[in-house]
């Protein structure tokens, strides 16, 4: 992996706080793991006679897989706080969006 | 645009380009602005004389002037012009562009060449919609909705009409990007959040729905042309598909959309009602974050829109409940209006008259608003003419008139020149009234139970049709005065220059017109937008 230069300082401090993480081999194999572990797991889940619970075991897996996917590959969990907090009021958005029309799919 | 002298240098001539190429590749903000300006508002024109059209149909029973099919056309492209690529773009792209980094204090926005990017993918997808009508199966026939099924299954041009709505859409995306980054970062030093203009703040809200809302939008439509080309059956009940969930995925970006429309309006009504009352602002703190609270809250409302469609009763309920909870914070924003005019010095010219208007119709049409957010009363006029009349005292009463209230105090700062006030009172008093006749009646015919989108109707409808009608040909020659009277002060009349209105907002502290770079040198900012006393005007 290139390592990157650090962008210049503006007056404005503009990235100051930003720093390059580099990851190692390691733990991107291990990452690569738990995601086909987690895939495995959805498989199987299938197999389970859960009723209308299999989608929701299925949702919360694939939830899980798209965290490990933002945090390392993304490089989420290396950033300031501002960017994490934007990245989850975007997704506390989306999940209210979708979130309320259940008031209407749950109760027709 | 360029033939104009201006009196000074200015944006107009200081950088020595001239000729179409140096607007439609400028990154000059206030370039963009008019650029953006006069192309939502031709739009706007091309709507208006669309709508007109729709009410010489609608003047008697039976056929007039078109067949339904040409009606059905026209009021789908009336609704898709004026939404689309009027209103939507329309207050954040020109005056948005024109007004915001002065008003905070910056050369220009946070990204110039991206910002002239939207100019051009907003154009692009303008051409795509203008295409849809006249190749394939000839323009759209769906209502702006494009509800399913019908959307997936008529055979006129819907697929090429909602690409152009989807490539739209990525020019509203990132012009809301533009204006975050651009408050976040650009405002001059001692331009606290506190001292904002509140029109800033309304588009700071905007800013976050676009960014937020739209690309559900996108996808929805997406979606729409998946069905027509692929037959995927999302939303088709034969194949396990659900036409409640098209409902749903629509209006969760067009509900948010309303307050695209209206948040920078009434962020326009707070800038100018205090100029012309000659008094801060009441309530500064409150306004502000009432138009937080109205994009937040506005967007958790979609479903009202949906109470006979076949929604659960608990999702009636909630919407509903959520829909009061929107009036709220909307009538916050109108007590302090009226209390920022209580005990003013109010000069009555044209900006302030408008600024006016809008209050009165906005609230007609708010008021109006409960009456279709409560599930009960709605049940009554949905779908008929009263939900026209309504949607038109919001967004024609409130946002349109809040633009004419826009052009009339912020075009003669760009150009320099001023328009007559005589003519400017008169075009006023008639779009008033005009305006009132038009859609007063049209809330009235809702309540005797005149559908809306029917091409033709039961006789006993035909007094107030007519009435109507009437109505928005006085509109329309308010309009037409407005019109010629304001572009030939612009571009003819006598020079506006320094601080007539008396503003306290920065862009009333530099040259008129504008030079390039705005600001001679670097501003500091020592009072809030509303201090007049802090700069010394009388």
């Amino acid at each position: 992996m290139k390592i990157q230069a650090d962008p210049p300082a503006t007056p404005e401090g503009m990235y100051m706080n930003e720093q390059h993480h580099i990851i190692s081999y390691g733990r991107l194999v291990a990452t690569w793991l738990v995601l086909l572990t987690l895939t495995a797991l959805t498989v199987a889940v299938t197999r389970l006679d859960l009723g209308s619970y299999k989608v929701w075991g299925a949702l919360a897996i694939a939830s899980l897989k798209a965290g490990v996917v933002i945090a390392v590959f993304m490089h989420m969990r290396y950033e300031g706080r501002l960017l994490r907090w934007l990245l989850f009021v975007t997704l506390l958005t989306l999940a209210i969006f979708i979130g309320f029309t259940f008031f209407d799919v749950l109760y027709r | 645009m360029s033939h104009i002298q201006q009196p000074q240098t200015s944006f107009w001539n200081d950088t020595g380009k001239t000729g179409i190429t140096s607007w439609i590749f400028s990154t000059d903000h206030k370039r963009i602005g008019l650029l953006y300006f006069y192309s939502t508002f031709g739009f706007f024109l091309v709507g208006v004389l669309l709508g007109l059209l729709l009410r010489i149909e609608l003047m008697a029973p039976g056929r007039t002037i078109m067949g339904p099919q040409t009606y059905n056309a026209l009021f789908t492209v009336h609704g898709v012009v004026m939404i689309f690529l009027f209103i939507i773009p329309g207050f954040q792209g020109s005056f948005g562009n024109l007004v915001m980094p002065i008003q905070i204090g910056a050369r220009d926005v946070s990204f110039p060449r991206l910002n002239l990017f939207s100019w051009w993918i907003y154009m692009i997808g303008a051409v795509v919609i203008l295409t849809s009508l006249f190749t394939g199966g000839g323009p759209p026939d769906t209502g702006w909705t494009f509800y399913v099924p019908f959307s997936s299954r008529t055979g006129t041009n819907v697929s090429l009409a909602v690409l152009g709505v989807f490539i739209i859409g990525f020019s509203s995306i990132l012009t809301g990007l533009n204006f975050v980054t651009t408050i976040h970062r650009l405002r001059a030093e001692g331009m606290s959040w506190g001292r904002l203009p509140l029109f800033v703040w309304s588009l700071y809200a905007t800013a976050w729905v676009q960014i937020l809302a739209t690309p559900i939008l996108a996808i929805t439509l997406v979606l729409v042309a998946a069905e027509r080309l692929l037959g995927t059956g999302l939303f088709d009940p034969a194949t396990g598909g659900d036409p409640l969930m098209y409902q749903h995925l629509f209006w969760i970006y067009s509900h948010p959309a309303v307050y695209i429309m209206i948040l920078p309006a009434m962020g326009v009504i707070s800038d100018i009602i205090p100029v012309f009352s000659r008094k801060p602002i009441f309530g500064y703190k409150m306004i502000a974050f009432s138009s937080i609270a109205i994009a937040a809250a506005g967007s958790l409302v979609w479903g009202h829109h949906m109470y006979t469609s076949g929604m659960s009763d608990t999702a009636i309920l909630v919407f509903s409940f959520l829909t009061f909870i929107v009036a709220i914070p909307s009538a916050i924003k109108v007590f302090n209006w009226v209390s920022t005019l209580y005990r003013g010095s109010i000069s009555l010219e044209a900006p302030m008259l408008f600024a006016l208007t809008f209050i009165l119709l906005f609230s007609i049409g708010g008021l109006s608003g409960l009456i279709l957010g409560a599930a009960a009363t709605d049940i009554h006029v949905h779908d008929t003419h009263f939900v026209v009349g309504h949607f038109h005292y919001v967004i024609f009463g409130g946002s349109g008139f809040a633009f004419f209230a826009a052009m009339h105090y912020w075009l003669p700062k760009f150009y320099g020149r001023r328009y007559a006030e005589k003519p400017a009172i008169l075009a006023w008093a008639l779009m008033f009234t005009g305006f009132n006749i038009t859609y007063f009646t049209m809330q009235l015919l809702g309540m005797q139970g005149m559908p809306r989108r029917y091409y033709d109707y039961l006789p006993e409808f035909a007094t107030l049709n007519l009435v109507s009608t009437v109505g928005s040909w006085i509109l329309a020659g308010g309009l037409l005065i407005m019109l010629i009277n304001l572009f030939r002060g612009l571009w003819w009349g006598p020079p506006f220059e320094g601080n007539p209105w008396g503003g306290a907002t920065l862009e009333w502290s530099i040259p008129t017109p504008p030079p390039t770079e705005n600001f001679i040198e670097e501003p500091l900012v020592t009072h809030g937008p509303y201090d007049f006393k802090g700069t010394g005007i009388p």
